[in-house]
Parts: C-alpha cells; structure tokens; sequence
C-alpha cells in the first residue's frame, strides 16, 4: 500500500465529525444511532491502517517510514509550512492505542450514552477528538503538535462539560482548560524558544541537532523544561495535576478514553517525541524523572483514602503517569512508552468498569455499592483482571512494564527507587479496596429509588472483555525484548529475561511481594474485616484528612493564587491601568482619528473642479519632490 | 504572420457583445441576455486557459504579448465580469430599457482590460485604456437619476483630465527614448548614461505623470477624489465592478510599464519604488482613516477600495525594491488582488442583495441583518474579514504575501504603518459586523435575494475561503504569471 494512505489514519475520524456535525444533527437528529456507527466504521477503517502501519514500520530499516509532505503554504524565498507525518515506531505504537481503546470506548458508549438527548454532540466530539489526538500523534513539526494539543484540550473542554447544566460539569471543565494552559504556556514557550534558535519547527531536525551537540547548553535545558511544564499539564502531574479528578464529571466512557488512555498520555508522548532535548541535558532528565516519580506516590496516597470509584481512578491514573514519566526520565523512550501502552489497556478497562457499576447502581459512591461479583458478573471478571494487571501481579501486562520502571529507576535514581516501591504497594492497596467496597460483602443499596443491579447490555460488556484480554497479554510484546527493539532501546536488567526467566531475578519477587501484601491488607480491612477501616483512620486522623483533603492544593490554589494574588492584586492592578491609563489614551486617539476623517471628508465635497485641483497639486508636489531629493 | 487564434479570447469577447445587442431586438425574456453573455464570457475563459503554458509571443510587431501574465489577468477579468453579470440579473431586470446594453458594455470593458493587460507598447495601451474607460463612463450613469448622472459626468470629466495627463506623460517618455514598445523603451534607457538622464528632466516627468494617469484608474491618492462620488452614485453592480476589475486593470498596466519599461537601471527602480512606497503609506492612511466616519456603506467601501489601493502599492514598491529576478513583490501583487477581487466583490454581491430589498445604503439600516438573512450577513461578514485580513480568509494570505516580500526588501517601515492601518480598518469593517449580528433588526420582514445572485456570492465567498485555507495552487499560478514577462 502507498504510503500516503496514512493520511487517512487521521482523516477518517475527522470525516466522520464533519458528517455527524454537518449533516446528522441538523437533519437526522431522530435517528441519533447513525452518529455512533459511522463513528465506529470510521475507527474501524483508521485500526486497519494503523495495523498495516505498524506491520510496516517494524519492517522497515531504522524503524521509519517517510511520508510524503503537502505543501500548504509556499512563499518563494520566504516562509514554507508544510504539513507533513511521522511513521516511525513511537508513533505506531501510539497509534494502536488511540485506536483500539477509542473503538472500545465508542463501542460501549452506545449502551452508556443510549437516550441521551446530546447523542449526536458525543460521538461529533469524540470524533474530533480521535482525530486531534491522532493528528497530535501523526504531527512532525512542533507547530502542528501544537495546534493539536490545543484541539485535545479543547475536545477535552467541551466532554467534561458535556453536561454543561450541571454546574459542577461546566466547573471542572474550565478548571481543566485553565490548568493546562498554565502548562500550554510553557510549551509555546519552548517552541518559539527553539525557532529562534534553530529557525526549525521540525522535530526530526530539532531531535538531531540535540543529538548532534549542535543544540545545548541553556538553551537546551530550558527547552526541554518548557515542553516537560506543557507535559506535566497534560499528563496532570503535580503541581499542574488538580484539574484531572474534577475532570471525572465527564461521561464515564470520556473519562476512560481521554482522561485515561488517550490525551493524559500525550504529555508522555511529547516528552518521548523529543526525548533528544531531554536525553542531553541532565537537569531535564532530573526533572522529569523527579517531578514524576513524586508524582506516582503523591498522587497514590490520595487515592487510599477517596469515597468515589472514578476519584480514585483518576489518582490512579496521575499516579501511574508519573510512574510513565519516572521511566522516561530514568530509562529511555521505551520503557515510559511501554508502560503506557499497557496502562491504556486496563486503566480505560476500569473507568468502563465504573461505568457499568455506575449503569447499574446509578451512583459513583462506593459506600452505597458492594456485592455486585453477584449481580454483573462480566463486570466484576473483567474489572479484577485489570486490577491485577494495575497492580503488577505476574504474568499480567501491569507487571512487566511496572518491573522495567523499577530496574531503570534503581539503576538511576535510588531514591526515586524507594518511593516508586512504596507506590507498588499503596497501588495494589487502593485498587483491591476498590475491588473488595465495589462487587465484594452485600449490596448497600446504590442510589436511592434506582432499583436493583443488573448486569450491563452486551455492547457494553463486549468492549470491556476485549480490554480485559488485552490487559492480560499487552505485556507479552516485551518478555522477550521485541518492544525495546522496536524503539532501538540498548538492553536494560529486565529487557528480554523471557516468560520465566524474569523470575530467576530478586527485584521482580519484592514487588510482587509488596503487591501482595496490599492486597493482602485490602483484604483484611475491606473484605474480612480483620481490622476496621474506621480505627484505622481515626489512628491516622491528621494522614487521613491530609490525602482526603488533597493536601489542601485546591484551596491553596483557589483561595490563595486566584482570590488574592490574581484578583485583588494584579487584576486589579492591571484594571486600574487600563480604565486610567489605556483607555484613556485610546479614546483619545479614536476621537482624534475620527476628528481628522470628519475634516479630510470636508475636503470631499464632491466639487469637480477641487478635484481636478487635486489632481494637478499631486502631480507638481511628487514633482517636486522628485527634484528636489531624488 | 499572424496567429489569429492567440486572440481567440477577445474576438470571443467582442463577438458576444455585437451578438448581446442584436439578441435584445430579439428575446422578450432578458435573463437570455445574461446567460448568453456567462456562455460567451465561459467560452473566452476556456481559450484563456487552453494556452496558459504556451510561452510567450509578441504580435502586431510587439504591441500585444500573450504571455502568463496577460492570461492570469484575463482570466481574473473573466471571472470577475461573469460574477458582475451574475449579479447584476436581478437588479437589471428592473430598467425597462437598454438592458442589452448593460451587458454589452459590461463584456466591451472586461474586452478593453483584457487588452490593457495585454499590450506592450504606450499607445495600444492608451486605446486599451479609453475602450475600458468610455464603457465604464457610459455604466456609471445608466441609472439616469441626479446622483448617477453625476456621478457619471464627474468621472468622465476626470477621467478625460487623466488621460490627458497619461498621454502627456507617455509623450515625454516617447520624446525622450524615441521609442513606444516598453522593451525598446527598456533598451534606450539603459543605453544611456547616467549623467545623460539626469540632465534632462523630461523622463521622470514623464514617468510621474503616467503615474498620475494610472492612479486615477486605481484610485490612489492622490488621485482618488472621484472615487466615493461615483461609487456612490454608480449602479451597485458597476461599483463592485469599478472596484475591482477597473482597479486590477490599472495595476496590471503600472507593473507591466514600470517593470518592463522603467525597471533598469537599479537607480530607477529605487526611484519609482520610492515614490509607490509614498503613495501607498499616504493612500491607505487617508483611506482607512476617512472611511472611519461614513455612514453609507458604498462610501465606506469607495475609501475602503482607496485604502486597499494603497495595500496593492506596497507590492508595487517592493518590486522597485526587489532585484529584477526576485519574483516575490510581482507575484504578491497578483494573488492580492485576485483575492481582492473576490473579496470586494463578495461585499458588494451581498450588498446588492440587501440594498435592493431595502432601499437605502446606510449602515445603521442594516441592524439585526442576521436574522433577517442570515446567508447574505454570514456572507458579508466573511467579506468584511477578508478585507480586514485575518484568517481564515483569502485577505489574511494576500497580506501577509504581499507585506512579507516588502519586509524581505528592507520595507519594513512601510509595512508597520500598513499594520497599523490594518487595525485601524478592522474598526469600521467590524462596525458593520456588529451592526448586523448585535443590533435589533427593525422589522422581522425577509430579505429574498435572485437564485443567480446568490450562485455569484456563493462563488465569490468559496473563492475566498479557498485562497484563505488552500492558498498554494492560486500562489502557484502567480509565481509562474509573475515569471513570464515577455516583453
């Protein structure tokens, strides 16, 4: 096949929005199934392609397909923007995962969003979202990631607050847009940084002339910390990760795919697709590796201790992106991609998972459920084969990438080594509490006047199982080192030890230890009741109001940031500069301005002969003025 | 020998206009009329096209050239001429006589532009020139009131004083080289020394006063005042016409002339480029600023055209600046005012649409337009920010191609007044804006608009998007115009 079809990787879904929004829901809005299938059609044919692509890609030399450029914009000896692809193996890789967890997610929304008046408006956003996000994943200039990044951002925006008349919906959704363009601005920043001083938005020849020497020092280094503060407000890791639990007012299917999956992990990628500017320059490497591994077990604590099964996902989730970025910062491109090609699988497995619970009980409260192993059977299977896999139980995908972390931050970071094990057991900790509150002991009840627990629709339920299969072998790509091959990674301790004989080894036994013994403890608590949650906490009173809290970051933000520094000081700073000082100024010059046009249109007074008087003054004063000075 | 097929565009042309007037005696329903002049008009585009590639020839011992740049032109005036008459259907079909005429005269101008484009040599420039102009004379007065009458009067009396002065100038610069074909006029110049040009002062008179001349047909201050009048008073139509196809003709004779003619010795062109870059930072600095205060929007868009005249000069004074092989000021210059063109003309369809419904051309009478007709204010409004110039419209690309070719030649102080101008228009355009999407309309009444009106603003509005978005194969076509200078 022509390489050029790889366009419509991109394309498809892009089709599909403009089809939805142009043609479905002005004139088929009762027939709102149509949105859902051309959706999925359009994905189907995007996951055929991506396949090829990625069958290709491991074929070819140096792992790197070139694509053909379009020329948008040629000026003859000024400016050229092209708009041009990347296929290499990043890429390919990233391309399967937005592909298959957004087939499944669109899939299962069909039973999720059934009846919802705005049916036709979801699956048009979503589509518009898997297309920027493959767009953002398919850029090879830093300017059109750009234009992506923000088009997830706004994707984003506009399905947190998909149900805009819930106020806390419309919140959380400006929250999320505000935070993240607090990183964004890091991100422009860098860029028009490194234009300046390589006149290039290319990645390909930013990465080589990083790689070169020939782009170092500061310059460098504060590139690279201005596209990681971009990624840290994307991937949500501290201090930039406030937005991301709020963002779970969303529709649950939203929250899989994009506050999960898909464009939480962009921030990860954009630090693997310039990993050059990181890889020389060690205090961004330090950074990186640093910010997230923090961010991995700050994030965990919090997670121990939250009510709501989606909040606790989303800890989840910031955690095990800051374990992503730990790898990258630590290992190399492959190991953070690694992991997040694996937590794609099984962190959208159980936000869809809570989304069949929530179908069921009508409420994310965790409190109100428990007993639900009996009543959705699939649901809770499918639902404990991702927590295993989470939690890094061999020989389930969670494990080996969680293991290739563990190697490549002790190897680097001791420190970080510890705190990242801490995480292990705090992971298995939270995820089987979830677990043990959700399908474990009896029914609670779930929302008032809901009725009684069913198992979900089959649609919804068939997503989940192929998530479910892929959470148990998405991990096998490496047992033998073929991932890091493809991304031409040198091998570390844990690459290609094979299916057993990665068990030959200490480290891999303490982790699994450490996970079983949170599991072992969430047990004890929450299912056996050995011990009582409530002691526990009231032991840990001021821990357990810490983390439930969330460390005070939002007050610290809202009241402390927003109310007193923007508002009462800069704000106000600024408004009083600007009633005063510049719209005085500009109301001066308007009327000055509109003064002069009233008196030049004076001269205009439609007398013929002024006119030719004018003709004949112009032509003696360029006249003169030719003589005089020419 | 003569290749008579290399003028099989014009003959179409002048062939359509004689059989126009003939099929008035004939057919009841005048919309035939219309078509008819579309097919002829269609017919002469594809001639047009059929040779664009085909390399430069001279003919009529080197008076007329048909070259890409000649082609690119006629087939801008082409287009241009089929919108015009495409909007013009409904609001024809209300005089009750000398319908056939309005369009025979419509086809005989765009036939006199073509030419203008087309020749290499002063006096079939000057004969290109009055054949354009008597028609438009004749146009602007049609509607036989006091203020098109008047208007009429007004620009034909100008208009003759201009030509007086043009064919003064050529006079001088005929009398100085001895010669009339700009390429031996080209020669002449270069044969002489520097010293020798210096002392006798009758080039650059006659230089200056070609300036005079063309200026007027591209309303350039100063040379500008009929503009508002006629506008004003002209069949809407026609001014949507003078705007644009008046206006690219005369810059397609100036870059001809002064490129060709007067575009070496390096001193000269700095010279002329100069005096473009002068005229340009005076005409949209006037235009901008005395369109602020107008009340009529076909005023405001008359000192608008003045204003984008001085935008088009910009690209001008860069090929005075450029080297003679820099391609980049003449190629601006062509893509700025095809899009100009669609833009203007894209305004001035949909404001035909709604002047006619409601009788007045004040702005403030276009309140609440939006909801009255909502596709002639979306129109309208795309027009309007084209001609600001931001994206995504045609005006964002042809301003920044033409202001980043003068940046290019050490410009730069021409184009931050050009910016600033650009802020100061987006106020008086966007009042427009605001006027039809913000106010409260002042009745809930309808405006319908004729199906063949609608298919041209429909045209000129895709035109614009396209070269706002996709702008590459237009710019394409313009490099290569730009190239081929035969003569």
């Amino acid at each position: 096949m022509p390489s050029e079809l790889v366009w419509l990787i991109f394309l498809l879904p892009l089709f599909s929005f403009v089809i939805i929004s142009l043609f479905f829901r002005p004139f088929l809005n009762n027939r709102p199934k149509l949105g859902g299938y051309i959706t999925i059609a359009a994905l189907l044919g995007s996951l055929g392609l991506s396949i090829w692509a990625l069958f290709e890609v491991m074929a070819a030399p140096g792992h790197s397909i070139p694509i053909p450029d379009i020329n948008w914009v040629v000026i003859e000896g000024g400016l050229t923007i092209h708009l041009g692809l990347i296929l290499d193996s990043l890429t390919a890789v990233m391309l399967l995962v937005v592909i298959i967890v957004s087939l499944m997610v669109q899939i299962y929304s069909q039973g999720y969003m059934k009846g919802d008046p705005g049916y036709h408006r979801y699956y048009a956003f979503m589509s518009l979202f898997t297309a920027s996000m493959l767009g953002l994943v398919l850029a090879d200039n830093l300017l059109f990631v750009y234009v992506f990044w923000e088009m997830v951002g706004l994707c984003s925006y506009l399905l947190i607050g998909f149900w805009f008349h819930r106020p806390e919906a419309a919140n959380a959704a400006k929250k999320a847009f505000i935070v993240t363009r607090l990183g964004d601005f890091g991100f422009l920043a860098a860029i028009l940084l490194l234009y300046f001083n390589t006149g290039t938005f290319d990645i390909g020849q930013l990465n080589t002339l990083a790689a070169g020497g020939a782009l170092a020092g500061t310059v460098l280094t504060w590139a690279a910390i201005g596209i990681f503060a971009g990624a840290a407000g994307k991937s949500a890791q501290f201090p930039l990760h406030v937005w991301l639990p709020d963002a779970m007012e969303g529709p649950t299917p939203v929250s899989a795919l994009i506050h999960a999956a898909t464009m939480v992990a962009a921030g990860v990628f954009l630090v693997a697709r310039t990993f050059p500017l990181f890889a020389h320059s060690m205090e961004a490497m330090t950074t990186v590796a640093v910010i997230g591994g923090f961010t991995a077990i700050f994030a965990a604590t919090m997670g121990l201790v939250m009510t709501d099964i989606k909040r606790v996902l989303a800890y989840s989730t910031i955690s095990q992106l800051g374990y992503m970025m730990l790898g990258l910062g630590t290992g190399g491109v492959a190991i953070g991609i690694f992991h997040l090609f694996n937590h794609a699988f099984f962190k959208a497995l159980l936000f869809l998972g809570a989304g069949s619970v929530n179908h069921a009980t009508g409420t994310f409260d965790m409190r109100r459920m428990g007993g639900l192993r009996r009543f959705m059977p699939w649901t809770y299977a499918t639902f404990l084969i991702a927590s295993i896999s989470i939690a890094g139980i061999w020989p389930l995908a969670g494990f080996w990438s969680k293991d290739e972390i563990l190697v490549s931050a002790l190897q680097a970071q001791p420190i970080l080594f510890y705190l990242a094990m801490i995480t292990v057991f705090m992971t298995a900790f939270y995820m089987f509490r979830v677990v043990f509150m959700t399908f474990g002991g009896d029914y609670r009840g779930g929302e008032e006047g809901h009725g009684k627990p069913h198992e979900s629709p089959a649609v919804m339920v068939m997503p989940m199982v192929v998530l479910a299969i892929l959470a148990v072998v998405s991990g096998f790509w490496n047992v033998t080192g073929q991932f890091g091959a493809l991304f031409g990674h040198g091998h570390t301790q844990g690459f290609a030890e094979g299916f057993f004989g990665i068990l030959t080894h200490a480290l891999p036994w303490i982790s699994l230890i450490l996970a079983g013994l949170g599991i072992l403890l969430a047990y004890a608590i929450y299912s056996a009741r050995w011990l009582s949650a409530e002691r526990i906490g009231a032991m840990f009173k001021p821990l357990y109001t810490l983390f439930l809290r969330k460390y005070w970051l939002d007050e610290l933000y809202e009241q402390v940031i927003v109310r007193l520094v923007l508002l009462k000081g800069l704000f106000a700073a600024f408004q009083a500069v600007d009633s005063y000082g510049v719209d005085g100024a500009v109301n001066g010059l308007a009327k000055g301005v509109m003064a002069s046009g009233k008196a030049i249109r004076r001269a205009h007074s439609g007398q013929l002969q002024l006119y030719g008087l004018f003709i004949g003054i112009g032509i003696i004063v360029i006249l003169a003025c030719f003589y005089l000075f020419g | 020998m003569l290749n008579f097929e290399l003028l099989a565009p014009e003959l179409t042309l002048a062939a359509t206009a004689i059989v126009v007037i003939l099929l008035d005696f004939v057919f009841k329903r005048k919309w035939w009329l219309a078509a008819v002049s579309i097919i002829g008009l269609a017919v002469s585009a594809g001639f047009t096209v059929s040779m664009w590639g085909g390399g430069s020839v001279a003919l009529f011992n080197n008076m007329l050239a048909v070259d890409s740049f000649a082609l690119f032109f006629k087939l801008l005036f082409l287009v241009i001429a089929a919108l015009v008459i495409l909007a013009s259907a409904g609001y024809v079909a209300k005089f009750r006589r000398f319908q056939g005429e309005y369009y025979a005269l419509v086809l005989l101008s765009a036939l006199g532009m073509m030419l203008m484009a087309a020749t290499s040599e002063l006096i079939s420039i000057y004969l290109a020139l009055e054949l354009t102009s008597i028609s438009l004379y004749v146009l602007v007065g049609f509607l036989k009131d006091s203020k098109s009458t008047e208007a009429a009067l007004k620009y034909l009396l100008l208009g003759a004083v201009a030509s007086a002065v043009l064919l003064f100038g050529m006079a001088l610069v005929f009398g100085f080289t001895g010669q009339t074909q700009l390429g031996e006029i080209a020669g002449a110049i270069q044969g002489m020394s520097l010293a020798g040009v210096l002392s006798s002062p009758g080039l650059i008179a006659g230089m200056v006063l070609m300036v005079a001349g063309f200026g007027f047909k591209v309303a350039a201050v100063p040379f500008h005042m009929w503009v508002p009048d006629v506008y004003e008073g002209a069949p809407t139509p026609i001014t949507a016409y003078l705007s644009v196809a008046s206006k690219a003709a005369g810059f397609a004779v100036l870059l001809r002339v002064f490129y060709s003619a007067f575009g070496l010795p390096t001193w000269l062109s700095l010279d002329w480029g100069m005096l473009f870059a002068i005229l340009a930072a005076v005409g949209m600095t006037l235009g901008n600023v005395v369109a602020l205060p107008q009340t009529n929007i076909k005023r405001m868009l008359g000192y608008s055209s003045i204003a984008q005249a001085g935008y088009l000069m910009v690209g001008l004074a860069t090929v005075g600046f450029a080297s003679a092989g820099d391609v980049a000021g003449r190629s601006g210059l062509l893509f700025f005012l095809a899009s100009y063109a669609l833009t203007n003309l894209g305004a001035f369809i949909a404001i035909i649409a709604i002047s006619s419904k409601l009788d007045s051309d004040l702005i403030s009478d276009y309140a609440g337009m939006a909801k009255r007709a909502p596709l002639l204010a979306l129109a309208l409004t795309l027009c309007l920010i084209s001609l600001i110039g931001m994206p995504p419209a045609a005006g964002f690309m042809a301003k920044f191609y033409i202001f980043s070719g003068a940046v290019q030649n050490g410009l730069l102080w021409l184009v931050i007044i050009a910016v600033i101008n650009s802020v100061i228009s987006a106020y008086y355009y966007l009042r427009v804006v605001k006027v039809m999407w913000m106010d409260k309309p002042a009745s809930r009444a309808k405006v319908p608009s004729p199906a063949a009106l609608r298919v041209a603003l429909a045209v000129s509005c895709l035109g614009v998007l396209v070269l706002g978005i996709v702008p590459g194969f237009v710019m394409k076509l313009a490099e290569m115009a730009a190239q081929m200078f035969a003569f």
